[in-house]
């Protein structure tokens, strides 16, 4: 479990091999303030033997100087970072931890237990993987507490660890704890977060955060430490479907012509098709380029400049995205909203709005509703104020491609400029897109997805993949022929002509599509190519 | 420029795909997919952008990740090097190679009012000759050329203060940092809109650590100053720190001799105010287990950071990097 291995034993190449397959956990850690979620992180980041020798020391000068605690080691002092929150013995801003073990590396937001600071917590948990909510055993779920899950929801962090802390005031209770544990479950499933552990400890004294207790013997699952090393991590995006929003147009040369950005969404390769967003141009991807050779597929989370196989205007801000499901492109949307701006947020005023790398201007009209952290109600409201969360719709001076905020965190977030002072005044997450642009109506989508298919398949460099239009014909010519055959068999077998010919016919229809399903899978499969 | 032969087989099991099996990138990936959107969309939101080089193993990450952004184009940036005239000569003989090399523009710029004061770290002690020798010039360098945006290395893992920076970091006119004005960066969506006279820091390597610096480095075989292996050196012990005796401005005290050690440097700076560590460390692969293993963090050896707990973030509100 340490993640400092012992210097004599150490075998160099297994450890680089390890550190090579280790992956990234982020989480974001929140909890009413005093229920000791630093002396938590402070005891995770020391179980992990991250902290060094010196730091240490330092803190153990600290602890004497400030600390809360007469005697003992003062965890909490490692994470309060600004003096001025030092003195004033408060936690503001979210700060980033890291820690690591042999699997993982850990990126910990620490966010404050403050309720005014909702905008601290809702940005630490917008690129969480899971959440860590600190309870008090002996205070008990608060209204902060549920605040906090309330928020969490709010911008879609799924899986929660609820660590019961302050066991030792409870006399290491097992009724306390599963009564917290109950209440907790109940409430969490109410506003829809079903993915829930619960871990009893004591940060103070160390049980169940890296070392099993001998305290609670009743308790038979994992520390907390080898909770988070385990739990498996969903995988990067959950939008399936191809989008690289662009950052910037790289044209070194005359002869060169990419499109860099990182992929937010799905996968990629050579040949395939895409359409150019907001504009709706059509073409198919030539090469992924990268300083390290060109790739034969990049996926959702990767940097990378993309080329096209025709002659296309794009620019910074535009979205790549597949053909066959591309995001909406529209001018106007609801949203839900985080605000973070000292000044409220009122019908009719204007800001910029920075979604992925596009920005337009957004006018926010009449009808507002705020979100009551306490009761899960929404009411309609004037205007919506520093750390409110709330509903709205916007209107755009011209069309951004978003999806839902559900399907793609990358492609249906973004944030709210002050168009005077700069600042980023709201995070917001597009629920619906009420102003889709017609252009895309599904008919031309469709007919644009059958054409652009051929058109790339034409131009695909390898052919062992099948382009759809020439999966149709396949189709039809082979079912021509069998139902042909299957008129001719029907009628010796029955003597009826029009029985044969129904039966032939309704063949065709079937397995026309039956056949075009059954390639289509096909071709995804890369097996025996 | 770190090759010894032992490091070969190492090599190759780096190049082993290091792709999850669940489809994941693994966390070096991440991190250096992440750092790279972070150099493009700092250069495609600066109106003239730049990179602060110090020449240490940070700056040569940031280095090299910015050819990958911009690949097969070249970063469309000069790199900038505050000379204090009181680096390690190996840094700056690095340095020039390397903006030769990759073919870069590299400004150096030193400030000519605190050389004339003659400002040195010696009898000014680290304070003022940070103050005037780095905060002071580096702001004038900033000025004089007009940047607004500059790309620098610093980790939020470094110091403690440093864990609530933000990757885009606002600065003043005065190029203050002033923690009530930093933006939220919900989504990984920066903000770089500034005003006139602002300007922002960007921090493309926020969230990786010493370990990560030094895996990707054996990774990628990023070339970097030989003062980062062990080799015997010249130095004297003053206040508990090995200083290196890197030329004959360093006065010695009474009783002082240099003597020749085995040390290595795990930052780099001035050099009378930079301690080294005695290790034995000579490949990447060797200083990968050295900082797996080792007892003490990495700015224990920067005598500048000795000057109180709060003494980065006052530097850093008077426009310290
Ligand atoms: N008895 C006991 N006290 C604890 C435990 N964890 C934290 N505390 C104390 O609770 C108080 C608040 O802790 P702190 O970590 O600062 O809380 P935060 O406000 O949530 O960050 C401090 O006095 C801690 O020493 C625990 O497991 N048991």
């Amino acid at each position: 479990m340490t993640a400092r291995p012992d210097p004599n034993a150490f075998a160099l190449d297994r450890f680089l091999a390890h550190q090579e397959r280790k992956d990234l956990l982020r989480f974001v850690a929140c909890g009413s303030v005093d229920h000791g979620k630093s002396t938590l992180i402070g005891r995770l980041l020391y179980g992990a033997d991250v902290l060094f020798e010196d730091q240490r020391a330092a803190l153990a000068a600290e602890s004497r100087k400030h600390g809360t605690q007469a005697s003992e080691f003062d965890y909490s002092l490692l994470l309060d970072g600004l003096a001025a929150e030092r003195e004033q013995n408060i936690t503001i801003d979210v700060a980033y931890r890291f820690f690591a073990t042999e699997r993982r590396k850990f990126i910990v937001a620490d966010t404050p237990g403050h309720e005014q600071y909702t905008r601290n917590m809702a940005t630490g948990a917008s690129t969480a993987d899971l959440a860590l909510v600190l309870v008090s055993a002996e205070a008990g779920l608060t209204r902060q507490t549920k605040r906090h899950a309330m928020i969490l929801a709010t911008v879609d962090v799924r899986h929660l660890v609820v660590a019961v802390n302050k066991m030792d005031l409870v006399g290491w209770s097992q009724d306390a704890f599963r009564t917290i544990e109950a209440e907790f479950r109940a409430f969490a499933a109410a506003i829809g977060v079903n993915e829930i552990a619960c871990i009893p400890l004591s940060a103070r004294r160390g049980d169940n955060v890296v070392a099993a207790s001998p305290n609670m013997d009743w308790y038979g699952g994992p520390t907390l430490l080898a909770y988070l090393e385990d739990v498996p991590v969903a995988a990067q995006s959950r939008r399936q479907t191809f989008r690289m929003p662009i950052q910037l147009v790289n044209r070194p040369s005359p002869q060169f012509r990419g499109y860099s950005g990182r992929i937010a969404g799905g996968e990629v390769f050579p040949g395939m098709p895409v359409t150019i967003l907001p504009s709706g141009q059509i073409s198919s991807v030539d090469r992924i380029v990268t300083y390290d050779g060109d790739l034969e597929r990049a996926a959702a989370g990767q940097s990378v400049t993309i080329t096209l196989a025709d002659q296309i205007d794009a620019s910074r801000g535009d979205v790549i995205a597949a053909l066959a499901a591309p995001p909406a492109v529209v001018d106007r949307l609801t949203a839900r909203v985080v605000w973070m701006g000292k000044d409220a947020l009122a019908p009719g005023r204007s800001y910029l709005i920075k979604a992925a790398t596009a920005t337009a201007k957004a006018n926010v009209e009449p009808a507002i509703e705020v979100f009551d952290l306490d009761t899960g109600d929404s009411a309609p409201a004037d205007r919506l104020f520093i750390n409110d969360i709330g509903d709205c719709v916007l209107t755009l001076d011209r069309p951004l491609a978003l999806d839902p905020y559900a399907d793609s965190k990358e492609t249906g977030s973004f944030i709210l400029i002050d168009p005077e002072s700069f600042d980023t005044v709201g995070m917001g997450l597009v629920q619906g897109t009420a102003g889709e642009r017609q252009q895309h109506g599904r008919l031309r989508r469709a007919l644009r997805w059958i054409v652009g298919a051929a058109s790339a398949g034409a131009r695909k460099r390898s052919s062992s993949r099948e382009s759809r239009l020439r999966s149709i014909v396949k189709a039809i010519s082979w079912r021509g022929t069998g139902s042909v055959d299957t008129f001719i068999v029907t009628f010796i077998v029955t003597g009826n002509y029009t029985f044969a010919g129904s039966v032939a016919l309704t063949e065709i229809a079937t397995k026309v599509m039956l056949y075009y399903f059954h390639e289509r899978v096909w071709s995804l499969i890369p097996w025996g190519r | 420029m770190h090759g010894t032969s032992g490091q070969v087989a190492e090599y190759e099991l780096a190049a082993a795909p290091a792709r999850q099996a669940t489809g994941r990138l693994t966390h070096l990936q991440q991190l250096e997919a992440e750092s790279i959107a972070i150099i493009r969309e700092a250069v495609a939101e600066a109106d003239n952008p730049v990179l602060l080089y110090s020449i240490g193993k940070d700056s040569s990450v940031l280095l090299h990740l910015a050819l990958k952004a911009f690949y097969p184009g070249k970063p469309p940036f000069p790199l900038l090097h505050i000379d204090t005239t009181w680096k390690f000569r190996e840094m700056i003989a690095f340095r020039d190679a390397r903006a030769r090399e990759l073919g870069l523009d590299l400004i150096v710029h030193t400030n000519q009012d605190g050389l004339q004061r003659g400002i040195n770290p010696i009898s000014h002690g680290s304070a003022l000759h940070t103050d005037v020798m780095k905060t002071q010039a580096l702001r004038q360098a900033l000025d004089s050329h007009h940047f607004d945006v500059a790309l620098g290395g610093a980790r939020r893992d470094e110091e403690r203060s440093r864990a609530k920076e933000r990757v885009f970091s606002l600065r003043n006119a005065q190029h203050r940092w002033d923690p009530k004005r930093q933006r939220p960066e919900p989504w990984q969506l920066y903000n770089g809109r500034k005003r006139p006279g602002e300007s922002v820091r960007v921090f493309p390597l926020s969230n990786w650590t010493e370990l990560d610096i030094w895996l990707c480095i054996h990774q990628e075989r990023i070339p970097v100053v030989p003062l980062y292996f062990a080799a015997s050196r010249p130095v004297v012990e003053r206040h508990g720190e090995l200083i290196m005796v890197d030329d004959e401005r360093l006065p010695l005290l009474p009783g002082e001799t240099p003597r020749l050690k085995t040390v290595r440097f795990r930052t780099l700076g001035c050099y009378p105010l930079t301690g080294a560590v005695e290790s034995a460390a000579a490949s990447v692969a060797e200083i990968i287990r050295e900082t797996a293993t080792t007892r003490f963090s990495e700015r224990r050896g920067r005598v500048i950071d000795h000057d109180g707990a709060g003494a980065m973030e006052r530097k850093k509100q008077d426009g310290y990097f």
